[in-house]
């Protein structure tokens, strides 16, 4: 999914002269191509991520379109107060690219572990968030990012997910149905959705309990007439996120769902994510799923006994 | 590093008008940061009034060199030198800090024309700068682009970051003025984080550094002069300034670093030094 992120910055820097490259100090060899055809565009400026950021907002002053990437906890964590000013209050199409969204860097510990990128980059006016689930969805995302006018946050899954969304031509800002059902739902981002799909299958097959899967790839905007729907015509609805709770995609959920009238017939909504914690353990990425609750039994444990009370 | 007594310059009715309208929006909004601005009255003024191609009418002209007030808590004279360029109406400095003014305690792109990045956070504008000076580049422009940092200000690691890239780039069109008046919020710079030898850290991250009277309109005309043949790296002017320049009781005095009220003793005293 990063592989397919940055090649599709490269063909859109192809394309568009004002398309330029900022890495912080990324692994040798990472797009080589754009630096190679246009080394005057691409920019490997150190493990400065205030400066670079700064160093995108001016450059997106003055009509840029800047690509930054590095960590995600480094891209979010150290320069935020970079991102709020310089970039969110500017509304400037600066567009940040953070590795390792949620427990991918699950071996590198709690350093690198960005388990609430979501919930603080959520609260800034401005900024659009999307958190794909494939790299089909990552490539089409990324080619409809240079129609945003304003800043754009793209958390990278853990890379070579089956590509459950070949059937959509994703677009910013709008949802999709992975899988239908009737009454009960799990809203899902990221790398979710494979987990609630698969949990999906488990209910069919273990409990005959149909189940869908409404994946939002934008965490902000929220697809609000598609969640309006989903709201009003299900009955129990399950959120699903690689994050903390709080703050979260879950919460997103809840707020709007808060502003809804209460004449109308609304769904039950849980939300699942992970704790109020520093992961204190390393291992795998899916080792920390599990440990955090957030296997797909987890998910079809938790949707049963939802739908039972 | 100058005598003090070169510092201590009388200033001539232009400084002395621009410190009037610097007044007006203190009186205007009950409030600011008055000494931060009056040590930065002359560098403003010598930029605006002999040097920066600006277009008051087309305040976002492509040509036009770029300044960034990066200690945006001395707002009050970018202000009064954006007022009396015809900006916006000077009528409005006495609305500064109200509910429907476009002239906050701190500088806001978009709302005030001429400023061209909100600022206050501190260590923000070195980093804008020098993409707006790369971007230049890029596009083959000739203008310039200059960053107005507080002493109290580079303490933030962001100031060095931004300082090691415009170094790497060789960007001669980047040009950093320090407001060095060595008092910062709480006292002296000194004795907070000493910040020298000021000079030498500058040179060794790739500055081409000078050292004037931040006063002294003759000595900042000589230099900007000077730097319009740069043609090497990024330039760092050490501004030797000092603290609520022009009004005796205010200078190097932390307590009028910001004010949020004012006597009816401090208001004749800041009209009569205006007066002289």
């Amino acid at each position: 999914m990063r592989q397919t992120c940055l090649n599709t910055v490269y063909e859109l820097a192809k394309k568009n002269q004002k398309i330029v490259f900022i890495g912080s100090d990324l692994g040798p060899g990472v797009l080589d191509s754009f630096k190679k055809n246009y080394p005057e565009r691409f920019f490997m400026e150190g493990v400065a991520e205030q400066s670079i950021i700064g160093l995108a907002a001016g450059m997106a002053f003055e009509n840029f379109r800047p690509y930054v990437n590095t960590i995600a906890t480094f891209i979010t964590r150290r320069c935020f107060e970079q991102v709020v000013v310089d970039l969110c209050l500017h509304n400037l199409p600066v567009t940040l690219i953070g590795n390792g969204g949620g427990l991918v860097y699950a071996p590198l510990g709690p350093t690198h572990q960005a388990i609430e990128d979501i919930s603080i980059m959520r609260s800034l006016p401005n900024l659009t968030i999307v958190s794909p689930c494939d790299a089909h969805e990552m490539k089409n995302l990324m080619l409809d990012s240079v129609n945003l006018k304003g800043p754009l946050y793209v958390r990278i899954a853990r890379g070579g997910e089956e590509i459950v969304t070949q059937k959509f031509k994703p677009k910013i800002g709008k949802a999709i149905f992975l899988k239908t059902a009737k009454d009960y739902f799990f809203l899902t981002t990221g790398i979710t959705s494979h987990i609630a799909l698969e949990a999906c299958r488990f209910l069919k097959k273990t409990e005959n309990i149909d189940c869908g899967v409404a994946h939002f790839s934008t965490i902000k905007p929220l697809d609000k007439t598609f969640l309006n729907k989903i709201i009003k015509n299900s009955k129990k609805i399950i959120t699903v996120e690689e994050n903390v709770k709080a703050g979260g995609f879950g919460s997103s959920i809840l707020e709007f769902s808060s502003e809804l009238s209460t004449v109308r017939k609304k769904a039950e909504i849980k939300i699942m994510g992970l704790k109020d914690k520093f992961l204190e353990k390393y291992g795998t990425q899916q080792e920390l799923l599990d440990y955090s609750g957030l296997s797909f039994k987890d998910l079809s444990k938790n949707m049963k006994n939802f739908i039972k009370k | 590093m100058k005598k003090k007594t070169e510092l201590t310059i009388k200033l001539d009715k232009r400084s002395l008008y621009l410190r009037s309208l610097v007044v007006e929006c203190l009186f205007g909004g009950g409030r600011g940061h008055m000494g931060s601005a009056m040590s930065l009255i002359e560098i403003l003024r010598v930029l605006y009034d002999n040097f920066l191609k600006f277009n008051p009418k087309k305040p976002n002209d492509k040509n036009r060199d770029r300044l960034i007030l990066s200690k945006g808590h001395g707002c009050l004279a970018l202000y009064a030198l954006l007022a009396d360029k015809k900006f916006f109406d000077k009528k409005i400095l006495r609305s500064a800090s109200k509910f429907n003014s476009i002239l906050g305690g701190h500088p806001e792109y978009g709302k005030v024309p001429g400023v061209e990045a909100s600022t206050g956070a501190l260590g923000h504008g070195p980093a804008i700068g020098v993409g707006m000076a790369i971007s230049a580049k890029l596009n083959k422009s000739n203008h310039k682009t200059f960053v107005i940092v507080g002493d109290g200000e580079i303490n933030e690691g962001s100031f060095w970051e931004s300082s090691m890239i415009a170094s790497k780039h060789k960007i001669n069109n980047f040009h950093i003025i320090i407001d060095y008046n060595k008092i910062q919020s709480y006292g002296k710079t000194k004795e907070i984080l000493d910040l020298e030898p000021l000079k030498y850290k500058l040179m060794s991250f790739g500055y081409k550094v000078s050292e004037i009277n931040g006063h002294d309109i003759n000595q900042l005309k000589r230099y900007f002069e000077v730097i319009k043949n740069n043609n090497k790296k990024p330039t760092a002017l050490i501004c030797h300034t000092i603290k609520g320049k022009g009004f005796p009781f205010a200078e190097n005095n932390p307590y009028w670093h910001h004010k949020n009220f004012f006597t009816e003793k401090e208001v004749k005293e800041i009209n009569n030094y205006l007066e002289k």
